[in-house]
C-alpha cells in the first residue's frame, strides 16, 4: 500500500513539473501551447479559456489536474488532433518495441549467464569480453550495423517501416543488446555467488544434475538484482526508443517526441513526459510485487509457526 | 563383505594448500565412524571427497577410493550422481542455509525422491510425509508446505536429514550436524542419528566436539593438519588417548573435574587456577528489567547483582533473552521498565555526556569479533580507539596498545594486521584488549568462545581467568554452552522465555538443580562417555 502511495506521489510530481514548465517558458503561455502552428484569434481565446489562463495560478493548476484525471491531455495544435489521439496512434508500436527490447535483454542475459557461470576460462573469458564490447557500442551504430548486414546484405529482415514481428527483430536487438550484456554480467556474478552457498552443495549431494541445480536452485536467487535493474531499464528504454525509432524509421512515441520537441508542441511533449512517468511507475510497482514471489522470506509472515 | 567406503592414501590439494595428506580408512555397512578435528584439519574436505564434491580447484588423489564398491577415482560426473543421495546421503551443518530458502522443505525432500526415482511420481507426496514422520516431525502435512525460515532450528535440521535419507542411502555423512543447535535440540538430533544407525544405516560424523561424537560413534578418527593422528574404538580413544593432540583435545573440554584448573596444555598435568576472592562491592545491579518487542516480551522481570571480581554466568537457549539482557546492561537498548546501575550510577538518571563516561566502566566482548571490528582498521587502531575516546594523549597510545596486547598474550607483530589476517583466537584476544583499554570494572562477554575451536576456547577461557585474578575485573558471561559456564562462573542465572527460572551458586545449579528446565538442560548435554562430567 505504501508503494502505491509513493507511486501516486511520483506521478503527481511529474504532473506538477510539467505544469510549472509551461509557466516558466519565456514568452506567452498561449504561444507555448500552440507551438509553431498558426491559429486564429478565436482559437487563442479558446485556449485561454480552456487553460483558465485569465484566472489565478492555483485555479489553473487545479483545472489542469482535473482535466488530466478525466483523461484529457489537451490538443496538439501542430498535429491538429487531440493529444490522446496522437498518442494512441503511436503508442502501440513503441510498446511493442519496449517489450521486444526487454524480452531480448532478459532472455539473452539469462541464456548467456546460465551457460557461462562457473565455467572454465575459455568459455567465461570470451563471454565477458563480448559483454564489455556490447555495453560500449552505441545503440544507433549497432542499429545501422544490423540493418547493413541483415537487411541490405542478407535480406533476412525488412529494412524500414515494416510492422509485425519481422520488423521488430532488429530494433529489439539494437535496443536490448547493451542492457542484455549488463544484465548477464550481473546475473553471472550472482549465480557464481549463489553456487557457493551450502544449499547448493546439499542439492548436488542429493544427486541432482548441474543443469537442474542451476535452473531450479541458483537462478531464482541470482535473478533478484536483475529484476531490480529491469525496472530501472524500462525507464532507460523509453529514451532509447527515440534513437532506435529514428534509425529504423519506425513509427512510435520516440519519433513523435522528436517531432514534438522540434516543433515546440508543448501539450504533446508534456503528455509524453507523463506517459513515461506512468510506465516507469507501473513497471516498478510490478517489480516490487515480484520480489515476494521469488523469495518467500520477503513475504509478509503469517506468523512463524513453531 | 565389501566396505561402503574403502579409502587408501587419500590426498587432496587446493593449489598450494595441502588439505588432506594421505589418509586411509574404511566404513563397513552399519558402522558408525566419526572424524574429529578442529577447523582447518581437513575433516570436511575428506567427507566431501567421498561424494566427489571436494570443492572448486581441488585435486583429489588416492591409491584406493572405493565408494559402495565403485572405484571412484576419476569417476565421471554422471556416475557420481548415481552414488550421491542414493548410496550416500549428506547432511550439512546449518539447515537454514543448507536447504534452499526459496523452496518449501517438502519440495526439497520430494526432489531427492524424484531425482532417483525412489518411488513412482504419483507417490512422491505421500512418501515425503512418511519421511517427515520417520525423522520425528509432527504435523507433516503442515510442515511440508513451509519454508526453512518458518521452521525452528530443530525441525529444519530434521527436514534436512529427511532429504538426505529420502533415497534410502546405505551411508549417511553428517558434517557438524548439531553445531548450530541448542543443547536440548542437539540431543534430539543425536538421538535421531542413533535411530538411523539402529535401522542399519552406516554413519560418518564430522565434528569438532568429542563429546557429541562419543554418544553416537563406535570408531573415532582424530584428524589434525590433514592426517589422522590417532584412531580406534571410541571408548579406547577417550579413555586411553595415545597421541598428545588427543589428550590436549580432551583436556580442553571444560568438564566437571577441570573446574578450578587451567584448560590449555601445561607441562606436567593440570595446573590449579583457583577462583579469585569475590569483593564486597556491587559493580553492576539490574532491577526488574522488562523489555518487549511488539507482543513478545524478550526480557521479563530480570534482576541481577554482580560483585567486584565475580563472574555471573547466564545460560539459556536461543530466544531466551540472554543477549537482550546484555544489551540492556550495556545501555545499548532502553528497558521498558526497571533500572541498571553500573558502579553506583543508574543509566537512565544521567545525561548523554555522563553516559558516555559511564560506558568506559562496562565493556563488551562479542561472539564474532570479525563482524564487530571495522575490517579496514589495523589492530593498533582497533585497540587505540577507546583510548582516544578516554582522552589518552596520542603520544602515549602506542605504548598503551602494546602493553594491552601483551596483557592478552599477543606480540607487537600483530599491530599492523587487519582483522581478516588474524586467526579466530587472535581476534578474540584483540577484542578483549579493546574491552580492557578504558579500564572497565565489568566486561559483558556474549558467547565469547562459541565460534572457537575447543583448544582455542580453552586458551581464551584461561586468559579471561588470568585477567580477572590480575585486575579484579567482573564478568557477565553469557553462553548456551553449559560446560563453559560451569567452568568460569561463580553464580549462574538460567533464563527461559525472557524469565530467570533459576539462579544461585554454580555448584548448586549444576549439581542440585531445582527447576525442571534446568534439569532438562543438564540432561541434554552430551558427555564424554569415559569421564565423569557435569550431570
Amino acid at each position: 500500500m505504501r508503494r502505491v502511495a509513493s507511486a501516486v506521489l511520483v506521478l503527481w510530481g511529474a504532473v506538477t513539473v510539467t505544469f510549472l514548465a509551461l509557466h516558466l517558458i519565456p514568452g506567452s503561455i498561449v504561444d507555448a501551447i500552440i507551438g509553431q502552428s498558426r491559429v486564429t484569434p478565436e482559437i487563442r481565446a479558446q485556449i485561454i479559456q480552456d487553460y483558465s489562463l485569465d484566472k489565478p495560478l492555483w485555479q489553473q493548476y487545479l483545472g489542469y489536474l482535473g482535466r488530466l484525471l478525466h483523461g484529457d491531455l489537451g490538443h496538439s495544435y501542430n498535429q491538429g488532433v487531440a493529444v490522446s489521439t496522437a498518442l494512441e496512434q503511436q503508442a502501440g508500436s513503441t510498446f511493442a518495441l519496449l517489450l521486444g527490447g526487454v524480452a531480448f535483454a532478459l532472455v539473452g542475459s539469462v541464456v548467456v549467464a546460465v551457460a557461462t557461470a562457473n565455467r572454465p576460462r575459455w568459455i567465461r573469458g570470451p563471454a565477458a569480453t563480448a559483454e564489455v564490447v556490447s555495453v560500449a557500442v552505441p545503440s544507433f551504430w549497432l542499429g545501422i550495423l544490423l540493418l547493413t548486414v541483415f537487411s541490405f546484405r542478407l535480406h533476412w529482415f525488412p529494412a524500414i517501416g515494416a510492422n509485425g514481428f519481422n520488423g521488430l527483430v532488429l530494433p529489439s536487438i539494437a535496443l536490448g543488446l547493451a542492457p542484455a550484456a549488463m544484465l548477464s554480467q550481473v546475473l553471472r556474478q550472482g549465480l557464481e555467488r549463489v553456487l557457493e552457498e551450502p544449499f547448493i552443495i546439499t542439492a548436488r549431494a542429493r544427486g541432482l544434475r548441474s543443469a537442474a541445480v542451476l535452473l531450479r536452485h541458483a537462478l531464482r536467487h541470482a535473478v533478484l538484482p536483475v529484476v531490480t535493474l529491469t525496472g530501472w531499464l524500462v525507464g532507460a528504454f523509453v529514451s532509447g526508443a527515440v534513437v532506435i525509432e529514428s534509425v529504423f524509421s519506425r513509427q512510435g512515441l520516440g519519433h513523435l517526441t522528436v517531432g514534438a520537441i522540434s516543433q515546440r508542441d508543448f501539450p504533446l511533449v508534456a503528455a509524453i513526459v507523463l506517459i513515461s512517468a506512468l510506465v516507469y511507475v507501473v513497471v516498478n510497482l510490478a517489480v516490487d510485487a515480484l520480489y515476494p514471489l521469488l523469495d518467500p522470506r520477503l513475504r509478509k509472515a503469517p506468523e512463524v509457526v513453531r | 563383505m565389501t566396505a561402503l567406503v574403502d579409502v587408501a592414501n587419500l590426498d587432496v590439494r587446493f593449489g598450494a594448500v595441502h588439505a588432506v595428506r594421505g589418509i586411509s580408512f574404511r566404513i563397513e555397512a552399519g558402522q558408525s565412524v566419526a572424524i574429529v578435528g578442529e577447523s582447518g584439519s581437513g575433516k570436511s574436505v575428506t567427507a566431501r571427497s567421498l561424494i566427489g564434491l571436494a570443492g572448486r580447484g581441488s585435486t583429489v588423489r588416492a591409491d584406493r577410493l572405493d565408494i559402495d564398491g565403485t572405484d571412484a577415482r576419476r569417476l565421471p560426473e554422471g556416475r557420481w550422481r548415481r552414488l550421491r543421495g542414493r548410496r550416500v546421503g549428506f547432511v550439512l551443518q546449518d539447515a537454514l542455509v543448507s536447504l534452499d530458502p526459496a523452496r518449501t522443505v517438502g519440495a526439497e525432500i520430494g526432489e531427492a525422491l524424484r531425482t532417483h526415482g525412489t518411488v513412482p511420481r504419483a507417490e512422491v507426496d505421500a512418501k515425503v510425509l512418511d519421511l517427515f514422520r520417520d525423522v520425528g516431525v509432527p504435523q507433516p502435512e503442515l510442515r511440508a508446505g513451509q519454508y526453512p525460515h518458518q521452521l525452528s532450528g530443530g525441525l529444519r535440521q530434521r527436514a534436512l536429514i529427511a532429504s538426505a535419507i529420502a533415497a534410502d542411502p546405505a551411508l549417511l555423512i553428517a558434517d557438524e550436524p548439531t553445531t548450530a543447535l541448542d543443547v536440548t535440540v542437539q540431543a534430539q538430533i543425536l538421538q535421531l542419528l542413533a535411530h538411523r544407525r539402529a535401522a542399519g544405516t552406516a554413519l560418518l560424523l564430522i565434528s569438532h566436539d568429542l563429546a557429541v561424537v562419543s554418544t553416537v560413534a563406535d570408531y573415532v578418527l582424530v584428524m589434525k593438519d590433514g592426517v589422522f593422528v590417532e584412531q580406534g574404538p571410541t571408548r579406547q580413544v577417550l579413555e586411553d588417548p595415545s597421541h598428545p593432540y588427543t589428550r590436549q583435545l580432551l583436556a580442553a573440554v571444560p568438564v566437571a573435574h577441570a573446574r578450578g584448573t587451567r584448560l590449555s596444555p601445561a607441562v606436567g598435568g593440570p595446573v590449579a587456577q583457583p577462583r579469585p576472592e569475590t569483593g564486597p562491592e556491587i559493580v553492576l545491579e539490574a532491577k526488574n528489567l522488562i523489555k518487549a518487542y511488539g507482543v513478545i516480551t524478550a526480557v521479563d522481570d530480570v534482576s541481577l547483582q554482580l560483585r567486584s571480581g565475580e563472574t555471573l554466568g547466564i545460560v539459556g537457549e536461543s530466544g531466551s533473552g540472554k543477549t537482550t539482557t546484555a544489551r540492556l546492561l550495556l545501555d545499548l537498548e532502553t528497558a521498558d521498565s526497571g533500572t541498571v546501575d553500573v558502579d553506583g550510577t543508574i543509566w537512565s538518571e544521567i545525561d548523554a555526556k555522563s553516559q558516555r563516561l559511564l560506558r568506559r566502566r562496562i565493556q563488551v566482548v562479542y561472539q564474532d569479533p570479525l563482524s564487530s571490528f571495522d575490517p579496514r582498521y589495523p589492530v593498533h587502531r582497533i585497540v587505540a580507539e577507546p583510548l582516544a575516546v578516554a582522552g589518552v594523549p596520542r603520544a602515549e597510545r602506542r605504548a598503551r596498545v602494546v602493553a594491552l596486547l601483551d596483557q592478552v598474550g599477543l606480540s607487537a607483530q600483530v599491530l599492523d594486521r587487519r582483522p581478516a589476517q588474524l586467526s579466530g583466537g587472535q581476534r578474540q584476544r584483540v577484542a578483549i584488549a579493546r574491552a580492557l583499554a578504558p579500564e572497565p570494572r565489568v566486561i559483558v562477554c556474549d558467547e565469547p568462545v562459541s565460534a572457537l575451536d575447543v583448544s582455542i576456547q580453552a586458551q581464551v577461557l584461561d586468559l579471561l581467568a588470568d585477567l580477572q585474578a590480575e585486575l579484579g575485573i567482573s564478568y557477565v558471561f553469557i553462553s548456551h554452552h553449559l560446560g563453559v559456564v560451569y567452568h568460569v562462573s561463580d553464580r549462574v542465572l538460567v533464563m527461559k522465555d525472557g524469565k530467570v527460572v533459576e539462579s544461585g551458586d554454580v555448584e548448586q545449579i549444576f549439581h542440585d538443580p531445582r527447576h525442571e528446565y534446568t534439569k532438562s538442560l543438564l540432561a541434554a548435554v552430551p558427555t564424554l562417555k569415559s569421564t565423569e562430567v557435569i550431570r
